[in-house]
């Protein structure tokens, strides 16, 4: 009984992280490109009054898109038309299942590891909810009925499918350093020798690239491409298309707790430990709550760095060409890729 | 000049294009901390000289306008308040766009004035605002300074400017931008504005 209790406080958590930062991040997006190209951004939405830098702007949002029509086109596929934005919702969500957010937290006596689903395969179960993604796109495009549309699912398909293969060789090299599939000892290693992108710099470098091509957003956009094709979503309105728009930022927010996870050291603060700061020239005892509010913090923090740092690349770089997408997916991140495995393999060898 | 001249080839670390990706990267992070940081100093009250957004909030803060520049007609006024229109029709005949209406009317009463105008209407819907009638006029009767820019109605009826509502508008030296001597800008309301 207790168990499910803290099953599900977990699964309010994560979920309120996920769509908390989802929701929040198309405020982020007007006001950070906003101010890097020396404009205010959406500032007047209010409650009575009450404006507070635009903050009510997600909620505005969300009013419209549920209360737009939502128009279906006659020839259109009713059932997968329907469910398609669903899926793509859903598989972007169901991701941070195997996040952990902190290390083992005391409560009654109790250990509850911070973690909501502790799989020893995480990394191979996000792979595969990365790889369903892609589903969730293609389907709504195809069921639309419409070229442009269908068009667009294709460059997804084409896309994300090529970049799935960088993706999960972008990592073996930070694995076979790890030597566990299992996310929340991939942190504790951290903690206990380097965090993954002293050690992986290429790694992380080509893992972040990718990522940010798995989210479908600016350098990456051909399936999305609004100056040509109007996309994917070019048939959906009213909260069809906001289920869209709202996957591409949980997806964001997903790709920033990977890298934070994988070479940012999840949840570790420089010199914490279970017990307390032991900092060089001291320690400082801290009781088991508190240790694990600073590595919930640490690791919301340091997720908020890389939401910043994607916003602005996406607000920096010019998108790609169709073709240059699969160009650099191919002939470059991947070979890449191989050869960081090759290298990290040989260096390890001559490290034992 | 051979156009391919201008452009050096690449080196290898240029056509990785990483340099172009970091320096683009710096660029505009440094103009948002910059900006944030201007941003986060109004929001506490302290007034810095650069400035973190260009932006006019403009339906409360209006923009400053310069006195060159043409806005809606007024007609100007004898010291008894009767226009110092003499309906002479220089204005009509000049209008390029034809949106002036003059019905003139006798003044039998006053020796010195032959003519006045019973109506004076221009039609805002059809107006240019090349302000030839402004030059055209030999009375220094009508004038483009009111400073009102937001012309707009719902019905092409509401676009008519008549003669009373001209009579009664003045120039609007609120929204004009001030100089020193110098010729310099100086109008604190324009500083003010930018700042908000």
């Amino acid at each position: 009984m207790e168990d499910i209790g803290f099953a599900l406080g977990k699964l309010a958590f994560l979920l309120i992280f996920a769509l908390g930062f989802g929701g929040i991040l198309t405020w982020v997006e007007r006001k950070q490109s906003a101010v890097m190209q020396d404009r205010i951004g959406a500032n007047r939405a209010s409650i009575f009054g009450l404006r507070i830098i635009g903050l009510f702007q997600p909620l505005a949002d969300a009013i419209k898109m549920f209360t737009k029509e939502s128009f279906r086109p006659a020839n259109a596929d009713k059932v997968i038309f329907t469910l398609a934005p669903t899926i793509s919702v859903f598989f972007a969500l169901v991701g941070f299942a195997v996040i952990p957010f902190g290390d083992v937290l005391y409560i009654g006596g109790k250990a509850v590891n911070l973690q909501l689903a502790p799989l020893s395969v995480g990394i191979l179960y996000l792979f595969a909810v990365a790889g369903m993604a892609v589903y969730g796109v293609v389907l709504g495009a195809w069921a639309s009925r419409n070229n442009f549309a269908l068009l667009g699912g294709l460059r997804a398909s084409a896309q994300m499918l090529s970049y799935e293969v960088a993706l999960g060789v972008s990592i073996m090299g930070a694995l076979m350093i790890y030597q566990t599939l299992d996310l929340q000892e991939i942190v504790r290693w951290q903690g206990a020798h380097y965090w993954g992108f002293i050690l992986q710099p290429v790694g992380f470098l080509l893992f972040l690239t990718v990522g940010i091509a798995e989210t479908k957003r600016v350098p990456f956009d051909p399936p999305e491409g609004e100056s040509e094709i109007i996309g994917y979503f070019l048939e959906y309105s009213g909260m069809g298309f906001g289920m869209y728009f709202l996957t591409d930022f949980i997806e964001t927010v997903m790709i920033s707790a990977i890298t934070v996870t994988l070479f940012f050291g999840g949840w570790q603060v420089p010199c914490l430990t279970a017990a307390g700061f032991v900092f060089p020239w001291g320690e400082w005892a801290l009781p088991n709550w508190a240790v694990a509010l600073l590595q919930v913090t640490s690791f919301t923090v340091k997720v908020m760095f890389f939401l910043w740092l994607q916003m602005t690349i996406r607000w920096t770089l010019p998108r790609f060409r169709y073709d240059q997408v699969l160009r650099l997916g191919w002939k470059v991140l991947l070979p890449i890729s191989l050869a960081n495995i090759l290298i990290t393999g040989l260096v390890i060898l001559l490290i034992q | 000049m051979n156009v391919h001249d201008k452009y050096k080839p690449l080196n290898f670390w240029e056509r990785t294009y990483l340099p172009g990706i970091f320096a683009g990267l710096w660029l505009t992070s440094m103009r948002f901390f910059r900006n944030m940081a201007a941003h986060t100093l109004h929001a506490v009250g302290i007034k810095t000289k650069r400035l973190g957004a260009v932006t006019f909030q403009y339906p409360e803060v209006l923009r400053p306008i310069f006195p060159r520049l043409r806005t809606m007609h007024r007609l100007t006024r004898r010291e008894d308040g009767s226009p110092r229109c003499v309906a002479c029709m220089m204005c009509e005949t000049v209008c390029p766009a034809r949106c002036i209406y003059i019905i003139a009317d006798e003044k039998p009463d006053q020796p010195q004035i032959e003519k006045v105008p019973k109506s004076f209407d221009i039609d805002l819907g059809l107006c240019i605002f090349c302000g030839y009638c402004v030059e055209a006029c030999p009375e220094d009767a009508i004038r483009m300074d009111t400073g009102i820019l937001e012309i707009s109605n719902l019905t092409r009826n509401g676009m008519m400017l008549d003669m009373q509502t001209m009579l009664k508008l003045e120039p609007d030296s609120r929204r004009y931008v001030k100089y020193n001597e110098k010729g310099e800008i100086v109008s604190a309301e324009y500083i003010e504005a930018k700042g908000s």
